[in-house]
């Protein structure tokens, strides 16, 4: 009886918190902002330690993935005689699925979780507290700032991550498994096509940014403003971040490419 | 117009069905000190909060300079704010920006001052708390007590009408407390601001305050002028400002019988009966 | 100044994003100058269209001059109407061509391969390709096959 019981106060205070963040990112959009400069002088410095600071770990990984997915294709393909569409094999993988999915898990676990930490941290030491008591927004100081950052810079990232890891596949199915330059590239070039492949991987990333930024600010501002609170909140971020990226990626998948 | 800044009435605040505040009324005289003090778990920062703004109260009306704080809209609550400052009590600076960033942010915000003015402004209150030569250091380089008074610093850039103190004398060295309680005086003073402060530090407090409000289980046990709580002979007052251990806020935490728990068999299982 | 430093990081970082983006679009998708939208409509009724599918090439010997437009039922005559966009700088397909449906390869997908007529007159907007072949439905040539062989051996 007890468990059933917990079960629906669990369940309401999940719809509940689901429906503060709903409202909270409604706020976050629609915050009015001071001025334009303003805006930039903030957003710059997020763009900085939410995009650039992620780029190494975006660029070392979108490496290691496009050179493991070309020799795997090729041990695969060459099976079947059609080692020569490795090419195609790496772009539409990387375009359509890794590169939007793994920069936004990466991200999620990387810039997310900091986001969350910042904003919890502010939280803990009262700093948002006396933001809101010196009558200045924090939602336009703090969270938006983040909030628009994230999804300015995750679209950018997955375009760096599968650029990058084309050029790895590429130099390991070409320079180094002796594939022919030329049909590796021509192959790739037919079947790819830039308004569906690479614009709908953005139209992915963009909604991954969305789900993830908006998960790790609002985690982060709900915390307790404890240790143990930060910590969990963080982990929340990363969990939850995950998980709505690869749910998104199958809806948007179904939607996308599927044949409906 | 009453001669009260602020002027809490009948206001009860429950957190979850524990009542922190039931049907109190305060009020906080212009242009004087008033320390609100009580035993701690009294809930005296969400006094703060609840004047500032913050929470709203489950029913009664806070005024604070004739407006009503919980009925307000978000714009109006904001102008209002810009009228109080508040010193946390952990200083709460914003651990990204240096000193003078952090003292100027206010009057960056809300004002249209030039850079120019805002830099003689900024100086000129750091001046006053002592911290002049730190304008350029961050907040993880301060100490505690000159990050408070740094704190400080910030909390009145603007001249507020009204200045909330946090526990201001907590965990502070005797110099620090000095340094804290003269600059306390000496604002209140000079410029006629309305000061409210929280504090369980009696023989401080006192000191300084012109009024008194001792607050206990959600309710207004005592108040009157420093020298009234002084003669007072409620229990209540004595027990807080003698620091007796045992009295109306008693030691022991609600247990059983002693006898009964020292004559526990240890059963199966280890579980004490 | 600190910020004149980050500022420089933030753009470097955003004008990383646009050449990847480039890449992307020219290297990879082979996006080529869209000075495409100079094109003719044909038309071309199939008795099958197979797996053909809208976008899907439409050639010359080989080479690429256009794609299909549209594909609808032709109510009346119940076959495939295929429109087709052809490159305006392609002018020369005589009227009598021929307009089939090929297959990419063993697996690959459907295209339209036009052989080339005799016809001194050239198709134009609007025109009309009668000699087609419908697509090659393989389980048809299965059964094809099998009822050749089977009556094959009853002879």
């Amino acid at each position: 009886m007890k468990s059933i019981q917990y079960i629906g106060s669990a369940s309401l205070a999940w719809l509940a918190s689901f429906g503060r963040g709903g409202l909270f990112l409604f706020q976050v959009m629609f915050h009015k902002p001071k001025s334009l400069s303003s805006v930039f002088s903030l957003l710059f410095k997020q763009i900085y330690s939410v995009g650039v600071l992620s780029l190494v770990i975006i660029i070392v990984s979108g490496l290691f993935i496009g050179m493991v997915l070309a020799l795997q294709g090729y041990t695969i393909l060459a099976q079947f005689g059609s080692e020569q569409a490795v090419g195609q094999l790496l772009a539409l993988t990387l375009l359509r699925e890794l590169g939007p999915v793994v920069t936004a898990l990466l991200f999620a676990g990387r810039a997310c979780s900091a986001l969350t930490a910042e904003i919890g941290l502010m939280k803990a030491t009262e700093q948002l507290s006396s933001l809101e008591m010196m009558g200045v927004d924090p939602y336009r100081r703090i969270i938006a700032p983040r909030f628009i950052a994230g999804l300015i810079c995750l679209p950018i990232l997955s375009i760096v991550f599968s650029a990058v890891g084309i050029l790895g596949g590429e130099f390991v199915a070409v320079g180094w498994l002796g594939i022919h330059g030329g049909s590796f590239w021509s192959l790739m070039q037919q079947s790819v096509f830039f308004s569906t492949d690479v614009v709908n991987g953005i139209i992915k990333a963009f909604c991954f940014a969305i789900a993830t930024t908006w998960i790790a600010v609002f985690q982060g501002y709900e915390c307790e403003p404890t240790s143990e609170g930060i910590g969990r909140a963080t982990t929340r971020t990363v969990v939850l971040g995950s998980l709505s990226i690869l749910a998104l990626d199958f809806i948007l998948t179904a939607a996308m490419f599927g044949d409906f | 117009m009453s001669n009260n800044f602020v002027d809490i009435q009948n206001m009860s605040f429950y957190r979850g069905d524990r009542a922190i505040y039931k049907d109190i009324s305060i009020q906080i005289p212009k242009g004087k000190i008033t320390a609100i003090m009580g035993p701690s778990g009294t809930g005296k920062t969400t006094l703060l909060r609840l004047i500032g703004g913050q929470l709203k109260p489950d029913s009664g009306d806070i005024f604070l300079d004739g407006k009503n704080v919980p009925y307000l809209s978000r714009k109006d609550l904001y102008l209002v704010r810009k009228k109080i400052g508040m010193l946390f009590q952990s200083g709460a600076l914003f651990t990204d920006i240096n000193v003078f960033d952090n003292v100027a942010f206010p009057l960056r915000e809300h004002t249209d001052f030039s850079e120019e003015i805002i830099k003689d402004i900024v100086l000129m209150k750091l001046q006053s708390v002592g911290l002049r030569g730190a304008a350029q250091l961050m907040p993880s380089e301060l100490s505690g007590g000159m990050a408070r008074r740094a704190a400080l610093a910030r909390a009145f850039a603007l001249d507020p009408e009204l200045v909330m103190y946090d526990e201001p004398f907590a965990g502070q060295d005797p110099i620090s407390k000095g340094v804290v309680v003269a600059l306390i005086k000496r604002l209140n003073e000079s410029v006629g601001m309305t000061s409210v402060l929280v504090s369980h530090d009696v023989s401080d407090s006192l000191s300084i305050a012109d009024y008194v409000y001792i607050l206990s289980g959600g309710n207004v046990v005592a108040k009157g002028t420093s020298e009234e709580i002084r003669q007072s002979n409620d229990e209540r007052v004595i027990q807080f400002l003698g620091g007796l251990p045992d009295g109306p806020v008693p030691f022991h935490f609600d247990a059983a019988d002693y006898q009964l728990d020292m004559n526990m068999h240890v059963n199966d299982g280890g579980r004490l009966k | 100044m600190r910020s004149k430093q980050l500022e420089l990081f933030v753009g470097l970082f955003v004008v990383l994003g646009f050449i990847s983006l480039a890449y992307l679009a020219i290297q990879v998708s082979g996006l080529r100058t869209i000075g495409n939208n100079n094109t003719y409509q044909i038309q071309a009724r199939f008795d099958d269209i197979g797996g053909l599918t809208e976008r899907a090439k439409v050639s010359v010997a080989g080479v690429t001059v256009g794609e299909v437009d549209n594909i609808v039922l032709d109510k009346e005559l119940y076959m495939a109407l295929v429109t087709v966009n052809i490159h305006s700088d392609v002018t020369t397909i005589p009227t009598d061509s021929a307009a089939a449906i090929l297959t990419n390869g063993l697996l690959g997908e459907k295209y339209i391969g036009i052989s080339i007529g005799a016809e001194e007159e050239y198709l134009k907007n609007g025109d009309e390709l009668y000699d087609t072949q419908s697509a090659l439905v393989l389980e048809n040539l299965i059964s094809q096959f099998l009822f050749e062989s089977t009556s094959g051996d009853n002879e």
